[in-house]
């Protein structure tokens, strides 16, 4: 066991897939970040709000006004010189960095493939990606090496599996497989896109979509990692995921899930793509082979196979804390972040708050228009976190204008995948007297219905 | 390109027939053995033709008395012209109500119902426009000085009696520009609107009709979006809510719609609800017949969805708001100084139903509160 253990730690592959996939990664994140500014989302998200929800614990991680422009070129340039293999270790801490950073100022903006890029990222810090294929190998023939340990690639290749399986695994509920919901909410609106719109409104189509959707999440990685279906499995990659882009506002994600998958293929595969971008970019591939073999074999820190192991370890641990928790996941969201559940709920909410001087009685109700953009409120009245962050920001805002002894109260409503709306916070809370914490969230009113499942 | 035009030109042919082959009972779902469509375009064709062009085109034919009535008055300012005018003003005040909720295009370009319609107005403005002449209603700063509030005041306000008012427009030392003011305002009125009109008769309607997209400008997404804003924002708090004081520490009685005129302020906010409900259902503005709209919507998903009958929860909830207002004073400004209470009732009643536009409607419909512009996962 300790001899196999041993054996595969030491194992050498070559270095091109990693190489590849720092190309990609670099070149997908610099294309992100440039597409983010040029749509306004810096101002839009970051500068116009008033107030920003934090994640518990990272309250002291706020939009830093006109710098936050600076915080995304950081961004993009480590992005760009992650691509490059330019000071890549500096670069690559500086981009996880700056990444996180953005992610942290406001979780109106949490999606579930910016984690995945932080976790990425992260990663990388301790991956020997740029020992080929990169600015810092052709300048330094002793970091120039042809190979890298196996488990650096395959660490990966884990990340993707956990992304794909945990996101299968949290498919198979009632709601999903027995509902076909929320696609037969989402699928018949698209009725106008060219060709497969007519089928959008057909309910045979919602359920086709569901099980596919839930069979290729838990099949997918496995597909990939068997030579034999890898192509395949590819081809069914790409089209699930332009599919997805079709249908669905998500940005560059598939592409980057697309280029992610290619990790799983035979290095001969990646010098094949990096010759295409040495023509490209009149590059000389064969300089840079015959500097990286003449390398001898690299040594690598202790420190960084035991945090990834740590890491991937956690991964596989997060997901499951939903499960310490009473009441309905979907309906509390209780552990429901960070766990991989990907388009899996419709949910739409309404929130009222009332602002109460306890002392004369006297109260008014909130227009959440004078604190909060369209998009924060969306994203508030369905998440009881967010409910109560702000519940505390408005008994703050108007206890700071000489008002005493405020209690806070909200009446809102919330429908989750098709079913008729009904109360969520219990109105006869003062949620001033509420405090924030992991602990289960006792001021929600319980959902009258039952999801079945994982 | 060309590939793109020529589909959606084969969707939208296939969709005008699968249209006329069901035209005959008016249903949405063709007969069994075919599979049950939607088509948003018949929907948008139903709201443009016989809604919201006819709603205009009546208002048109209103503001127009008005300004007519306005000019008889200045050049003639008599008791009898001033009560012709009043009368004026109310129909087309009560008008206004069928075309409020349309602020879509020209409508929301040009601010149309904020200028018509920006209440309390803003007296001591309009008073600075008699001292000094200066009006530019064109000016952001200016939309609480016109519009229907502004002759509110100017008809209503200035004098306990009519003979009073008269003798603003007869003998008072600022009379002509007491006169001035009045033309402006009505002309503005009548000019904004007959803008709206002409921008729907032209190229809009039509580009109006062929946005079916699902997307945030899509026609049906955006006009769902102004629906639920103009019922809760213009509607529900700004014709009950505010005045009876459910956003400030206390009730606001002055901030009622028409509140020189007084005794109106129900027959508006039963017009506008009638509206709204009247367009949720897809009825024609001549109330003959009921076309294409939300409801027929929502009852061709729920066939799919099998929930609950969310067309006839939202219609019933109509019904009871409708109801408990016809229960208010004429006047609301009496009714908040005697029995807020009502007032609050009322707000109740209409709250229920944003909970069911806002959240189950929009659910149903998988449309996006608002434009939000960001990436999903």
């Amino acid at each position: 066991m300790n001899n196999t253990f041993t054996t595969y730690y030491k194992q050498q592959v070559e270095a091109a897939p990693l190489a590849v996939f720092r190309v990609f990664f670099g070149v997908m994140m610099l294309f992100s970040v440039i597409r983010f500014w040029s749509y306004g989302w810096i101002d839009k998200l970051y500068l116009q709000p008033s107030f920003s929800f934090s994640y518990y614990g990272f309250e002291w991680i706020q939009p830093l006004g006109i710098y936050t422009y600076g915080l995304f070129a950081v961004c993009g340039i480590s992005a760009l010189c992650v691509a490059l293999g330019f000071k890549y270790r500096i670069a690559v801490i500086l981009f996880f960095l700056s990444f996180t950073y953005i992610e942290l100022m406001d979780k109106t903006t949490y999606l579930n493939h910016y984690y995945f890029v932080s976790c990425v990222s992260f990663m990388m810090i301790f991956l020997p990606a740029h020992r080929y294929f990169s600015v810092d190998a052709y300048r330094n023939r002793s970091l120039a090496s042809f190979t890298v340990p196996q488990w650096t690639i395959d660490s990966l290749k884990v990340m993707l599996t956990v992304v794909y399986f945990f996101a299968g695994l949290a498919k198979l509920n009632s709601d999903w497989l027995v509902e076909a919901m929320p696609l037969k909410i989402w699928l018949p609106s698209k009725y106008d896109i060219p060709l497969l719109g007519d089928l959008m409104q057909q309910e045979w189509v919602h359920y086709a979509f569901s099980y596919g959707g839930a069979g290729y999440d838990l099949l997918i990685p496995f597909l990939l990692f068997y030579k034999r279906t890898r192509w395949f499995a590819f081809a069914v990659v790409v089209v699930f995921h332009v599919l997805t882009r079709v249908l669905f506002p998500i940005g560059i994600f598939p592409y980057v899930m697309i280029v992610s998958a290619l990790i799983f293929f035979d290095a001969s595969v990646h010098h094949k793509i990096l010759a295409f971008i040495s023509r490209l970019f009149k590059i000389s591939k064969e300089k840079i082979d015959a500097l990286a073999s003449f390398s001898t074999k690299k040594s690598i820190s202790r420190i960084a196979p035991i945090t990834i192991a740590v890491f991937l370890c956690i991964q596989a641990l997060v997901p499951w804390r939903y499960l310490a928790y009473p009441g309905e996941l979907f309906w509390t969201e209780e552990g429901y972040r960070f766990s991989w559940r990907v388009m899996l709920m419709e949910k739409a909410g309404y929130a009222q708050f009332t602002v109460k001087d306890t002392q004369s009685g006297k109260q008014f109700a909130i227009d959440n228009r004078d604190f909060l953009t369209p998009f924060q409120e969306k994203q508030m009245s369905t998440q009881p976190d967010f409910i109560l962050e702000y519940a505390h920001f408005l008994g703050t805002h108007f206890g700071s204008q000489g008002h005493k002894n405020i209690a806070v109260f909200v009446e809102s409503y919330v429908a989750l995948n098709g079913r008729l709306s009904q109360p969520y916070i219990d109105p006869k809370i003062d949620l001033m007297q509420v405090k924030n914490s992991f602990a289960p969230k006792d001021w929600l009113l319980p959902f009258n219905d039952k999801i079945e499942g994982l | 390109m060309k590939m793109k035009k020529y589909i959606i030109v084969t969707l939208l042919t296939l969709g005008a027939l699968a249209t006329y082959s069901c035209s005959d009972d008016d249903t949405v779902t063709p007969d069994e053995g075919s599979n049950p469509t939607f088509d948003r375009g018949v929907m948008l064709t139903n709201w443009a033709d016989n809604i919201i062009i006819p709603s205009f085109t009546d208002f048109g034919t209103k503001t127009s008395a008005l300004e007519v009535a306005t000019q008889t008055f200045v050049d003639d300012p008599t008791t009898v012209n001033l009560e012709s005018l009043q009368s004026s003003w109310f129909n087309a005040y009560i008008s206004f109500q069928e075309v409020s909720l349309f602020e879509i295009g020209k409508a929301e370009e040009i601010n149309y119902r904020i200028r018509l319609n920006a209440y309390p107005t803003n007296v001591s403005k309009i008073d600075d426009y008699i001292e000094n002449g200066n009006i530019n209603f064109a000016l952001p700063s200016s939309f609480d000085a016109q519009g229907f509030p502004a002759l509110d005041y100017l008809l209503y306000g200035l004098g306990e009696t009519n003979e009073e008012t008269l003798g603003f427009f007869t003998t008072h030392t600022n009379a002509d520009s007491y006169k001035t003011l009045l033309s402006s305002v009505s002309q503005t009125i009548h000019s904004l609107t007959e803008e709206v009109i002409t921008s729907w008769t032209g190229p809009f309607r039509d580009s109006f009709v062929a946005n079916i997209a699902s997307s945030a400008n899509g026609s049906v997404d955006k006009l769902t979006n102004d629906f639920i804003y103009y019922y809760e924002k213009s509607l529900r708090a700004g014709k009950v809510g505010i005045p009876a004081g459910i956003f400030s520490n206390d009730p606001l009685p002055q901030n009622v719609e028409a509140l020189y005129k007084g005794d109106i302020s129900k027959e508006l906010l039963l017009a506008s609800i009638e509206t709204t409900q009247n367009f949720f259902n897809g009825e024609h503005f001549d109330g003959t017949t009921a076309g294409i709209g939300f409801k027929d919507y929502l009852d061709f998903l729920n066939t799919i969805k099998e929930g609950d009958d969310l067309s006839v929860l939202i219609n019933q909830q109509f019904n009871i708001a409708e109801e408990k207002a016809k229960t208010l004073n004429d006047n609301f400004t009496i009714q908040i100084e005697n029995d807020n209470n009502k007032m609050l009732e009322t707000y109740n009643e209409l709250q229920r139903n944003v909970v069911f536009i806002k959240v189950d409607m929009l659910q149903a419909l998988s449309i996006d509160v608002d434009y939000v512009d960001a990436d999903g996962d």
